[in-house]
């Protein structure tokens, strides 16, 4: 582990772009947790990952969403989607003003992803299932001989789920090296730690017992992703798993690291506020009632 | 021809047709072989054997799986219902042993609600064919039908002769107007010797062959029910859900009253035992299944009910 990265480095502007994108992508993400609210705990913690992904990375755009030679990312872990309905959004794949449809039962953008929205592969919900489905692309292009790669989002919460082990002996069963799962590690589960209730760690030393060749990163830092990105597939012949450490809430402190701020609907006054935050501003304590965590 | 050469055939020439297994090779053993990469097993994994269908026809392939019918149909369940179903993908969902066709394995192999399972998924139809000639002739529609479809694996040799094959059409035995046995699957041969038994006690019966499940044969169902004093409905299934649920909503549906006897396992699992002596201990040898049907339609003749359901029929 950690030894095959390149650790490419990512440009000053590039980066900044990518910053740039990020804010607004968690700007949406805290509107869509006004009116019925969202995940907003989780879709935080993942929002520079899902942002690094469609905006440098992956080999997809608006243009060739058809193209059988793109690159797919499945979000397994599907709570998170307005991280996801954010990027979308920024990059031109939906117009912006669709987000104020979220929850409109006139428009297809919900507290899950599913296929009516351009750019989203698939839709998901359930935990579990999405690492399987995107075995069956990977397998399919390995058929076919193109050089394109499946990319899959986990939850950690969502390793509980046994389907999720199954896949990974199957990915390694079939020398899966287009496919690349990615945990975002933000040490919670719904509603508590995943560390007090059903522990992962060691996480990597798992995966790699189950075939997946595994590097570790800092799930917020653009470089760090572009090292790891920039390094797969990490072992010829292998799946290639990345554990990217994130936090909760990350870029709004007052909910960061917290088991009770996981779904949330925020009144205008703690929108404000949390968009406060995000900006550096100073923080507050919030009126939304925490989750009662069990 | 068998189903692994059908199967053999139609994938070699339909590159979409992908052949899938959760170590269940028993009926398809050759065609690793034949198929080369488009044969993928899985392991023991239903679950993801289904997620893994979805995401090859994603890209558009036509996945045939193949599991045990009760592992198929209950473990990986959800996926089916989520990633198949949800999508309307083109994918197969071949069950082994369904039925009584588990033997003697015992309660953990019996799927006898696979059929209430997978018709009640929008989108999943449903094929359950009554031996292997009808299985393969099925098969050549069903792989090339855009929907997904659960089949009731039986390779058994066929009792009848049957009609061409046409998705949504049953076929139809004999035309007595005492009584329809109506039934799918491995179950048509002793149906058939049934109604030998009947007409030799002086029971004009015919025999009604459903083939596919969901969509239904809506038209020959309702026919029968107006032309005879009572239809029975026969399965290796629980009586919840499957071919007496099937009946009783299209009558109803219809504002039709029939009387409607049904012969299916109420409640409970069935003996477990060799497959002769299966039919035997519930009573599902043809004479057996005639003798219950002519107690069946003694008791119509004489419950008050029975004339109002023929006022209403009038």
């Amino acid at each position: 582990m950690s030894t095959t990265l390149n650790y490419n480095s990512l440009p000053e502007a590039d980066e900044a772009q990518l910053r740039t994108t990020a804010l607004r992508v968690r700007e949406h993400i805290i509107r869509m947790a006004t009116g019925g609210g969202c995940f907003i705990g989780a879709s935080l913690s993942c929002a520079d990952l899902i942002v690094y992904l469609y905006g440098r990375h992956l080999r997809v755009a608006p243009s060739r969403l058809d193209d059988p030679n793109r690159d797919y990312l499945f979000l397994s872990k599907g709570h998170d989607v307005p991280a996801l309905y954010g990027t979308l959004a920024e990059l031109g794949y939906i117009d912006r003003d669709r987000l104020a449809a979220h929850l409109s039962p006139n428009d297809a953008i919900y507290w899950h992803p599913n296929r009516r929205i351009p750019g989203v592969e698939f839709h998901s919900g359930s935990l579990g299932h999405l690492l399987s489905v995107a075995i069956g692309v990977a397998l399919d292009i390995k058929m076919r001989g193109t050089d394109n790669r499946v990319y899959v989002i986990m939850g950690d919460g969502e390793l509980n789920e046994g389907s999720i082990w199954e896949g990974l002996l199957v990915a390694n069963a079939y020398g899966l090296d287009n496919l690349v799962g990615i945990v975002d590690r933000n040490e919670f589960q719904a509603n508590i730690r995943t560390e007090e209730l059903i522990p992962l760690e060691p996480l990597a030393s798992k995966f790699e017992a189950f075939g997946w060749s595994t590097e570790r990163i800092n799930g917020h830092s653009f470089q760090e992703m572009e090292g790891a990105f920039g390094s797969l597939p990490f072992e010829s012949g292998r799946p290639s798993m990345i554990i990217a450490d994130t936090v909760r809430g990350r870029g709004c402190p007052s909910i960061e690291w917290r088991a009770d701020r996981w779904f949330m609907r925020l009144g205008e006054e703690d929108a404000d506020l949390l968009m406060r935050e995000l900006h550096g501003g100073e923080g507050g304590t919030l009126a939304a009632e925490p989750l009662v965590v069990r | 021809m068998d189903y692994q050469e059908t199967l053999a055939r139609l994938a070699e020439a339909d590159e979409r047709i992908v052949v899938m297994t959760a170590e269940n090779r028993a009926a398809i053993r050759d065609l690793p072989l034949r198929l080369g990469k488009r044969f993928v097993d899985v392991g023991i994994s239903e679950a993801t054997m289904i997620g893994a269908a979805a995401g090859l026809a994603l890209r558009g392939r036509i996945p045939v799986t193949h599991a045990l019918a009760t592992f198929l149909t209950l473990r990986a369940f959800e996926f089916i219902r989520t990633d198949v179903g949800i999508a309307n993908l083109p994918v197969k969902l071949v069950g082994g042993v369904p039925g009584i066709l588990s033997e003697a394995n015992g309660p953990t192999h019996q799927a006898i609600e696979d059929v209430a399972l997978m018709r009640g998924i929008p989108n999943v139809c449903v094929f359950a064919p009554a031996d292997e000639l009808e299985l393969v002739e099925g098969m050549q529609h069903i792989v090339e039908h855009p929907a997904p479809w659960y089949v009731r694996f039986n390779s058994c040799a066929a009792p009848v002769s049957h009609s061409p094959f046409q998705i949504g059409s049953a076929e139809q035995f004999g035309d007595g107007n005492d009584v329809a046995i109506v039934t799918y699957g491995y179950l048509l041969g002793e149906a058939m010797a049934a109604m030998r038994e009947l007409e030799a006690l002086g029971v004009n019966a015919r025999v009604v062959n459903m083939r596919t499940l969901k969509p239904v044969d809506t038209e020959l169902i309702l026919h029968v029910a107006e032309e005879t004093r009572l239809v029975v409905t026969l399965e290796d299934h629980f009586r919840t859900g499957g071919l007496y649920s099937i009946v009783c909503e299209l009558l109803i549906a219809n504002r039709l009253a029939a009387a409607v006897f049904p012969i299916a396992f109420e409640e409970r699992w069935f003996t477990p035992a060799l497959i002769g002596d299966v039919l035997e201990a519930e009573g599902l040898r043809g004479p057996q299944i005639a003798t219950r049907v002519a107690g069946a339609l003694e008791a119509e003749s004489m419950t008050p009910a029975a004339g109002m359901f023929n006022g209403l029929r009038g």
